[in-house]
């Protein structure tokens, strides 16, 4: 099947990859400064062969002019018109590659060039070789890491260059292990061993598989010296993935603990402090991330200069709609119903359905795309297989703010002794003074503007749709649960401990199964405390 | 006093309005042939299914306005099954016996399927299928517009295997854990056998239902493919589970330079939710791109762009076509060609009629119904993801290829009819 | 003299007059107006009615177990799907096997098994498909209760661990190789004790034995409710601390209506099963449970009939507004849930009382 479809095209191109090469080896004589028109003409019209190899070329030439063409090949905005080469402008306009002759509209019929994987491999390292003459320490920084990933021993001159001159400690640093990938195989003995050596200093799983075959008993050229240097860098290299494994483990079952905490702390709150068992809990989730995507559309639409930053104002929208919610629920219906938490659940369960319609209604049954900012976009890389994302940091940073903030406003303000007045003795507090109604609507409001919270970070990792809470639900309720009623601090042990031990399992056990064990420790768990980790003490704990 | 008239005139009121409600759908026009559509408009499956609905009412819209079927117009009659399974098979046999319809266009995941086969089998309907799907099925009753494992995920692992696809000899088989994934999977080991590729070079790995926490996964994907050969990941991830795996794989850059991933259920729809840019050049193999250039397509992009706009759907402003919906397209368009050839809307002469029904799709292509065995001929595409959620093919068969319901790479479908007897197995 | 045997004060005479008259329609005029008249004959009871109102009756059966243990005993469970999707497999996996008994069921040949594995041995035997119903579900409750009870596990924390439960065996069910048909579970029964499971007879039989079970139960949970149990069981749900002190332990009671309730759902789901055709481990997610719950809720809780009705209500209502309103059901469901909490606090039972009471008055 395969072969058949390229079958068909196969005689004419091979004649054309045969006159691509010898255009090639013509032009290729004399170093032009930027592409000329056979390269041009391989990298537009050439099949995939000829592309790679107009790259190579260039890569080897490695001259700044050719940055406007490689650039939009790379964005899709080179097109192919009769036989000139054209690229498209952001206004609808489009300039001849070649003779820079500007065209005022891109003709309708030109073809667009798009590249395969392959193509765009072999295009990264061509513009990484071209961008590590920058003057952009950071762009130098991502060619770098470009060549590092796919070393090629043809820019070797390249990059002693590059590393004469270069300033920067960290990137020559790179620069060295680059280098030293590529000269591994040297036949200077010297500099053989001290690429072992520099490789030895990294963690990158692809320098071990360099690194390997030299171990072999026949392997050319080396001595037991080499031999030893090249087992203690791989030892090393080795040490550093299981380290980097074992902290990447802690990590995502941190990352996960604090998503759960914050899914489950609105919760904790209004079942906690209120009684009420919230099924429309998850919902609340998912009107704080469809708040952010309308913010993120509103900011897009009207500031996109700022669009970096419309997370930061995602969140006190997102609290706000979450809550504003969450008020009307507890005066329109949750009111009538306190003293009997299983009717909340079924009202509850009434609007969850409500809400889950109304959003599929207005916002439509397919989810929404929420982007992550440039600043929360990738992540540090620490070893080469533990890479912490920007975004699963932010969120634990976010998770443990939230959870300070809360427990500060029910310790210390006047509204959170309140809360606590009217969750140990309603009648009481009423008698003094307390304005039971309005402490109850903005105990409410505070637990579903935490949800809304809960769904802005949850937007930036996982899907907006309509079904967003219901993914959320039970998962919330088990911590919650776990942790102990009422109880904070019992939902920040609970959230972490399921996160790291569910993670741990589904290390070696997969995700079905350790999602399995973690419900029956569960279980298990409560046969030991029935009240949770934190298990209420005092009068009001038989209720 | 007051109260008791209160309680009484509420339920008067209640019984009233049940019955003025009750009498509404009596209104039937005896002149029209009823067509079922049962599609999920809520529940976990409404994300994806809830187009199909909307492009099935386009199409039968056209065929109105072009005159209909042997000149009655047609009328659809759309149900809720809700993404629950026995609704589905109620609601499957209410759709034949009470409202007595010609034809079911509907169904997504295969549990669904197999939950209405019984009910179309016992009451001789007609269902046309429009997903792609795992194959060992084959039903006098069903015409399956989607794609057999043949037409979609044995072409693609083809072409992580060429030379252009990266030349991938390490294979990560991921997916949801249900049986679509598991028999795909299953399929696609048996082939990489038959191409050299040894186990320890496959790993396979499985998901829950709504799994939104990728870390470990991929951290297990990234430790498989630090072992030299170049690696190759095969995703068939269902819907919602999508977003979070590519943005996590986005996270943890993972680049499709390096390592691509090839989806076997990730369309147009599904990246609508996600942010491409650090998702270009991961794959995905369909019968269908929405980025097809050819008049056919161009046509029925606008047509749906504009009847989004007129109906005023959601993803009116973003209008998207996926690969469900044009075999959603194909289905209504052969069917009424089939009606039209027997010049009856009954199941069996509709049946005979079927087969070899030919439909300029918009794929490009001639699709051809097979004249046995109830699935379409369908050409494949293999395109990676470009920065704007649309798709860039890169590969694609010469022609519509046969689908093979039951593959040859299981062991025991050698024996296997290549068309319906009497009832499924 | 007739008014004083138990027998009659079980239900009193508008309760027997009902269930008399509940018996004749299911027992009597479901099976002859859907057997006795030709498809298309104005008085033909087709026969999606009566898979419909089978289906509903199973559910009824449910609330009913429901209703037991938590509105007379208040234990809430959230994971009484379980026990109902659980005898629906039980009996499901005789049905497989009825397709063909000497060989594997459809799905194993598919997934290339190559034997029986160890818990499908015997299940060709009706019999002990119907040990298997009663037994796997039961034996789990037990277990589950025992434990539970034990600990003395109260409140929304039992309700979660049984959601916990509930999670747990759906995903155990979902993978293929827990080996039984994964997420597509079972479906394409052909024959039952030799049957075909189309034929109209067939299905007016198991209309008729899901109406004799409903009956039944219903008789046997007004007995228990009834009697001194049931005192015992109300007296635990009102102040569980004071019937310690009282001196009773409140563990095998508990256990035994907890258990009884598991068996009961577990009946249903065997009834269901070859009424709808499929069973699958949809039936075990926590949003069915919960349904469970709101069903006897909506009906009114600790009412016996008014589970029932709930669950006619609510499933009728979905039946219906799924076609008629596909795109507005939700709505109306929903608004159906926050206006009985709110305006019907004890349902809809509770609402025929009242409006009893008011003519009388």
């Amino acid at each position: 099947m395969l072969r058949s479809s390229f079958s068909l095209f196969s005689l004419p191109t091979f004649v054309f990859r045969l006159a691509v090469v010898w255009l090639l080896f013509c032009f290729s004589l004399g170093a032009e400064a930027r592409p000329d028109a056979g390269q041009l003409t391989a990298l537009a019209a050439g099949d995939n062969d000829a592309k790679i190899a107009a790259l190579q070329q260039l890569a080897a030439q490695a001259e700044t002019d050719a940055l406007p063409v490689l650039e939009a090949l790379q964005d899709d905005a080179l097109y192919l018109f009769g036989q000139s080469v054209l690229i498209a402008r952001a206004d609808g306009g489009a300039v001849d590659a070649l003779t820079d002759e500007v065209l005022a509209e891109l003709p309708a019929d030109a073809e667009n060039i798009t590249i395969n994987n392959r193509v765009r491999g072999a295009l990264a390292v061509t513009l990484a070789a071209i961008r590590l003459a920058s003057n952009h320490a950071s762009t130098r920084l991502e060619a770098i890491e470009a060549l590092r990933a796919n070393p090629d021993a043809a820019l070797l001159p390249l990059l002693d260059r590059a590393w004469a001159k270069e300033e920067n400690a960290s990137i020559r640093k790179r620069i060295e292990i680059t280098r030293a990938m590529m000269r591994l195989q040297d036949t200077d003995r010297a500099v053989r061993l001290e690429a072992i050596q520099t490789l030895g200093q990294t963690s990158d799983p692809a320098n071990r598989q360099l690194l390997e075959p030299l171990l072999a008993k026949d392997a050319a050229g080396m001595d037991p010296e080499l031999r030893a240097a090249a087992q203690k860098a791989v030892t090393q290299i080795n040490n550093r993935l299981a380290r980097g494994e074992i902290l990447g483990g802690i990590f995502s079952g941190l990352s996960l603990g604090s998503i759960l905490l914050l899914a489950a702390l609105g919760l904790a709150v209004i079942y906690g402090l209120m009684g009420v068992i919230n099924m429309a809990h998850g919902e609340l989730i998912m009107i704080g991330a469809y708040a952010t995507y309308v913010t993120q559309t509103l900011v897009r639409g009207h500031a996109p200069g700022w669009f970096d930053w419309y997370p930061l104002l995602a969140l006190p929208v997102s609290f706000l709609a979450a809550a504003l919610v969450g008020i009307a629920m507890e005066r329109l219906v949750i009111r009538h119903l306190y003293g009997r938490p299983l009717e909340t659940l079924l009202a509850t369960w009434g609007i969850s359905l409500i809400l889950i319609q109304t959003v599929r209604t207005f916002f439509g049954a397919q989810n929404v795309a929420v982007e992550n900012p440039a600043w929360l976009s990738g992540g540090i890389e620490i070893y080469s297989n533990l890479i912490l994302p920007y975004n699963r940091i932010a969120i634990i940073v976010f998770a443990a703010a939230v959870v300070l903030a809360v427990a500060l406003l029910l310790a210390r303000s006047r509204m959170g002794l309140f809360v606590r007045a009217v969750t140990q003795n309603r009648p009481m507090a009423r008698c003094m003074g307390v304005p039971t109604g309005r402490v109850d609507a903005l105990t409410f409001g505070l637990g579903a503007g935490i949800a809304g919270l809960a769904g802005s970070a949850l937007s930036q990792i996982g899907n907006v749709g309509p079904e967003l809470g219901q993914g959320y639900i039970v998962d919330s309720f088990m911590v919650v649960v776990l942790g102990g009623v009422g109880q904070i601090a019992g939902a920040v042990y609970a959230a972490l401990g399921l996160g790291v031990l569910s993670k741990f399992i589904e290390g070696f056990a997969g995700a079905v199964l350790a999602k399995i064990a973690i419900l029956l420790m569960i279980i298990a768990f409560i046969q030991k405390r029935p009240q949770g980790i934190f298990a209420l003490k005092g009068r009001f704990a038989e209720q | 006093m007051k109260r008791r008239s209160f309680f009484k005139s509420t339920l008067s009121a209640i019984a009233l309005s049940v019955m003025t409600i009750g009498s509404a759908p009596a209104w039937t026009a005896e002149d029209t042939i009823k067509v079922g559509v049962l599609h999920s408009l809520s529940g976990t499956m409404a994300i994806s299914e809830t187009v199909l609905k909307d492009v099935a009412l386009m199409a039968i819209d056209e065929i109105n306005a072009k005159g209909g079927v042997l000149g009655r117009k047609l009328e659809p009659v759309v149900v809720d099954p809700a993404s629950n399974w026995p609704l589905f098979a109620e609601k499957a046999r209410q759709l034949i016996t009470q409202d007595k319809v010609a034809v079911v266009f509907g169904c997504w995941t295969s549990v669904s399927r197999k939950s209405v086969l019984p009910v179309f089998e016992e009451l001789n309907g007609l269902l046309f299928y429009p997903v792609q799907y795992e194959g060992e099925e084959l039903s006098k009753n069903v015409f399956y517009t989607g794609a057999a494992p043949n037409q979609q995920a044995i072409p693609a692992v083809e072409y992580l295997m060429s030379k252009d696809g990266g030349e991938a000899r390490r294979f990560v088989l991921l997916g949801t854990d249900y049986v679509y994934p598991r028999t795909t999977n299953k399929i696609l080991r048996a082939f990489l056998k038959s191409k050299g590729v040894a186990d320890a070079d496959i790993l396979e790995e499985y998901t829950p239902f709504g799994h939104s926490d990728y870390q470990t996964i991929i951290a297990n994907i990234k430790r498989f493919a630090s072992a030299g050969k170049r690696t190759a990941v095969i995703s068939t991830i269902n819907g919602d589970s999508n977003v979070p795996f590519y943005k996590e794989l986005g996270n943890q850059g993972l680049k499709a330079t390096d390592v691509p991933v090839v989806a076997f259920s990730v369309g147009e729809e599904e990246l609508r939710g996600v942010d491409t840019k650090p998702l270009v050049g991961h794959l995905a193999s369909w019968n269908y791109f929405m980025s097809l250039r050819n008049p056919t397509n161009d046509a029925f992009r606008k047509q749906w762009a504009e009847y989004a706009k007129a109906k005023k759907l959601p993803g009116a402003a973003k209008p998207l076509t996926n690969d469900p919906m044009e075999a959603t397209y194909i289905g209504i368009h052969l069917w009424a060609q089939a009606v039209e050839k027997a010049k009856s809307t009954d199941t069996n002469k509709v049946i005979a009629a079927m087969g070899n029904q030919e439909f300029n799709a918009p794929n490009g292509f001639k699709v051809r119904m097979d004249a046995k065995n109830h699935h379409l001929h369908k050409p494949v595409f293999v395109g990676e993801i470009r920065p704007n959620g649309q798709f860039n093919v890169v590969w694609k068969t010469s022609g519509p290829i046969k689908a093979q319901p039951w593959s040859p790479f299981i062991t025991g479908n050698e024996k296997k009819k290549d068309e319906p007897d009497g009832r499924s197995k | 003299m007739l008014e004083k045997t138990w027998v009659f004060r079980l239900l009193g005479p508008k309760g027997w007059s009902g269930l008399a008259l509940f018996a004749c329609l299911a027992l009597v005029a479901v099976p002859f107006f859907n057997l006795a008249f030709p498809e298309g004959h104005a008085l033909y009871l087709s026969t999606h009615w009566v898979t419909l109102i089978g289906k509903i009756m199973c559910y009824a059966i449910v609330a009913l177990a429901m209703d037991l243990v938590w509105g007379y005993t208040g234990i809430l469970s959230l994971g009484h799907g379980v026990f109902f999707a659980l005898g629906g497999y039980a009996m499901g996996m005789y049905l497989m096997r009825a397709i063909d008994p000497a060989g594997l069921p459809p799905f194993m040949v598919f997934l290339d098994w190559q034997s029986l594995p160890w818990f499908w041995q015997g299940t060709q035997h009706f019999l002990y498909a119907i040990f298997l119903v009663v037994f796997v579900p039961g034996l789990l409750a037990f277990l589950f209760g025992f434990f539970a009870f034990r600990s003395r596990i109260k409140g929304v924390y039992f309700s979660i661990i049984t959601q916990a439960m509930t999670l747990a065996a759906m995903l155990l069910f979902f993978r293929n190789e827990t080996g039984f048909g994964g997420n597509n579970g079972f479906t394409g029964f052909q024959s039952i004790l030799g049957h075909s499971i189309t034929a109209p007879e067939t299905r007016v039989v198991l209309f008729a034995l899901t109406a004799l079970t409903l009956i039944f139960f219903l008789l046997l949970g007004r007995y228990i409710v009834t009697s001194r149990l049931g005192r015992v069981l109300m007296a635990i749900r009102d102040a569980e601390s004071r019937v310690m002190f009282s001196g009773y332990d409140p563990l095998p009671y508990k256990l035994f209506i907890w258990t009884l309730s598991a068996v009961i759902c577990a009946i249903a789901g065997a009834l269901f099963v070859p009424q709808v055709g499929i069973i699958n481990p949809g039936e075990m997610s926590p949003a069915n449970s919960i349904e469970i719950a709101i069903w006897v809720a909506v009906g009114g809780r600790g009412t016996l009939v008014g589970p029932l009705i709930g669950a006619g209500v609510i499933n009728g209502v979905k039946s219906w507004f799924t076609v008629s309103f596909p795109e507005y059901w939700l709505y109306v469901l929903g608004f159906i849930f926050i206006l009985v909490t709110l305006f019907l606090p004890r349902g809809i039972a509770g609402l025929a009382g009242r409006f009893a009471k008011e003519q009388k008055a």
